[in-house]
């Protein structure tokens, strides 16, 4: 399980997440859906280690690995597909995802080779580009390159910063599939940022909304799709 | 014809020392985003310590890995003491602190090596050998023999191997290469280490061309820097290119025009590709390495 408790972030001198709660269940995958600039992707930065909370405790399987560093928190089970994808334009499509497994590259080689192999298994598109640089991807590849080489490292839980954005409704709904796929056969944890928040709602199993750093909602699928607010601020549906 | 495979030679010669520096600084450069003012120094320290090391009585072959591998360390220790610690600080602080390590590294080099100037042995006997009707030195053609196997070197080591692929990840993106679990404090660590090598290389192969002084890191780095800045600053195979063209068009200008003129003809050449193509000579326009 994956626990987040009061946790509190600031960016320069500014504070932007104020005191969150909230825990993901192992074979789950959890929505935070909010407006722009609500705080969600400096949450996610924050519980990847790129920031460091000002307060707050987050623990992975019952080890706390708030206050880590980036390049620790990998090796803890936590990855963070970044908003933008941040493939590595110039490196082939293998190096990007050989990179996802780094810390284990030099332990492990046969390993590596699996994990290859089953990211090519569970991302098929990528098997005809695997030699040529990532930059010529096309934005759907990209985001399935930039959610291979998370995986690559054996995550248990995967957090994602909009992947749908930019992509046509089927590659999000073929981006969807896998997320599901991942959590059913690997049983990952996955924390799932949107704000296509339809297609959020339809894989996720429970969902978070945010606003201005706060969580002002949280419940299940149904629940949170159900709510009148959420009905007419995120999903555009008049409420009468 | 036979002057103009000379001076191409010469050319190459020295522009591939200037493309050793170039991949130096751009290597820290993106690894650290520091503009390290001591890469010259680096070189200083190369030559130095190897004119002391054939003076104690290694053989040359000796001296010089070993002059290498000293300079290697001063690098690792200057990031290890002067840069980490600060690694938080504003671009322009990194900047002046690298031109701190640099006054210091020169003042240190002037109370260990004193002004007067030094010179290596030559590396192999110098004689004249006539090559497609061209008069060339059989020393300048070994540097360029040494140099170009360091450059294919680097490249293996850049292109092919995962540590070299794990250090282009870190200049291409820190934040992304962490969240793949590479600490680019270790990334920095290592360019500084790289880069140090590779200026001492340079220094060791310039020795033996002219003399060696505690002074020559500031216009070696300088050399290197406008290499840098031809290639673009991001990418590794345009601060070789960068590092050959200027070489080239010292070597051009001092043998068609006049030796007075080519390091204004060089900085010239600087100021027209700063203005024109200030993202270098060789990147597309995507900015895309090349
Ligand atoms: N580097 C930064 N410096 C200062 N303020 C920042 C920085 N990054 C984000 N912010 C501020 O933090 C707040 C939250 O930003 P954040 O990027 O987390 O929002 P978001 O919910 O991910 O938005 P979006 O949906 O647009 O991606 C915003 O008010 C933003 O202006
Ligand atoms: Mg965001």
């Amino acid at each position: 399980m994956f626990k987040v408790e009061s946790l509190s972030s600031r960016i320069g001198k500014i504070q932007i997440l104020h005191s969150l709660d909230f825990h993901v269940d192992k074979g789950e995958i959890v929505s935070i859906i909010g407006a722009n600039g609500a705080g969600k992707s400096t949450l996610l930065n924050t519980l990847a280690g790129i920031y460091t909370p000002v307060e707050g405790k987050v623990t992975l399987q019952d080890d706390l690995i708030s206050g880590l560093p980036a390049h620790k928190i990998v090796g803890k089970g936590l990855c963070l597909v970044p908003e933008g994808r941040q493939i590595f334009p110039g490196h082939t499509v293998k190096e990007n995802l050989t990179l996802g497994i780094y810390s284990k590259y030099y332990k492990d080689r046969k390993h590596v080779e699996e994990n290859l192999e089953r990211m090519l298994e569970l991302f098929p598109g990528l098997k005809k580009h695997y030699h040529r640089i990532g930059g010529n991807l096309s934005g759907g590849e990209q985001q399935m390159l930039a959610i291979g080489r998370a995986l690559m490292s054996d995550p248990k839980i995967i957090l994602l910063d909009e992947p749908s954005m930019g992509l046509a409704p089927k590659i999000v709904n073929e981006i969807l599939e896998i997320l599901v796929r991942i959590k059913e056969e690997m049983g990952t944890m996955v924390i799932l940022v949107e704000q296509n928040v339809k297609a959020a709602l339809k894989v996720a199993d429970r969902a978070y909304v945010m606003d201005q750093g706060k969580f002002i909602m949280n419940g299940t699928n149904e629940e949170i799709s159900s709510n009148p607010e959420v009905k007419s601020a995120y999903l555009g549906i008049k409420v009468g | 014809m036979d002057l103009f495979l000379q001076y191409l030679i010469t050319g190459l010669t020295v522009g591939s020392i200037y493309a050793l520096l170039a991949v130096g600084f751009v290597t820290i450069y993106n690894v650290t985003g520091v503009l390290n003012l001591a890469q010259g120094e680096f070189a200083m320290i190369g030559a130095l310590s190897c004119v002391t090391l054939v003076n104690l009585g290694i053989p040359i072959f000796g001296a010089i890995p070993l002059a290498i591998l000293i300079t290697a360390i001063i690098g690792l220790a200057v990031e290890r003491l002067a840069i980490n610690p600060a690694r938080k600080a504003t671009p322009i602080v990194l900047v002046v602190i690298t031109l701190g390590v640099s006054i210091f590294l020169k003042g240190m080099g002037l109370i260990i090596w004193g002004t007067s100037p030094k010179s290596l042995p030559p590396l192999v006997e110098s004689k004249s050998i006539e090559f497609m009707g061209a008069v060339v030195n059989s020393q300048s053609l070994w540097i360029l023999v040494v140099l170009i196997a360091h450059l294919v070197v680097l490249y293996w080591f850049f292109e092919k191997t995962f540590l070299g692929s794990a250090l282009r990840a870190s200049e291409k993106n820190p934040r992304a290469a962490s969240l793949m679990g590479i600490n680019t404090s270790t990334m920095s660590m290592i360019a500084f280490t790289i880069a140090a090598g590779l200026g001492a290389i340079a220094g060791v192969m310039i020795a033996p061309l002219t003399d060696a002084t505690y002074e020559m890191g500031f216009f070696i780095g300088i050399k290197g820097f406008v290499a840098m800045i031809f290639g673009g600053m991001h990418s590794i195979p345009g601060a070789v290119a960068g590092g050959l063209l200027l070489g080239v068009i010292e070597a051009f200008s001092g043998g068609y025009i006049s030796t007075y003129y080519s390091d204004a003809l060089a900085f010239g050449f600087l100021l027209l590709v700063l203005f024109f193509r200030p993202q270098g000579l060789f990147t597309k326009a995507t900015g895309e390495r090349v």
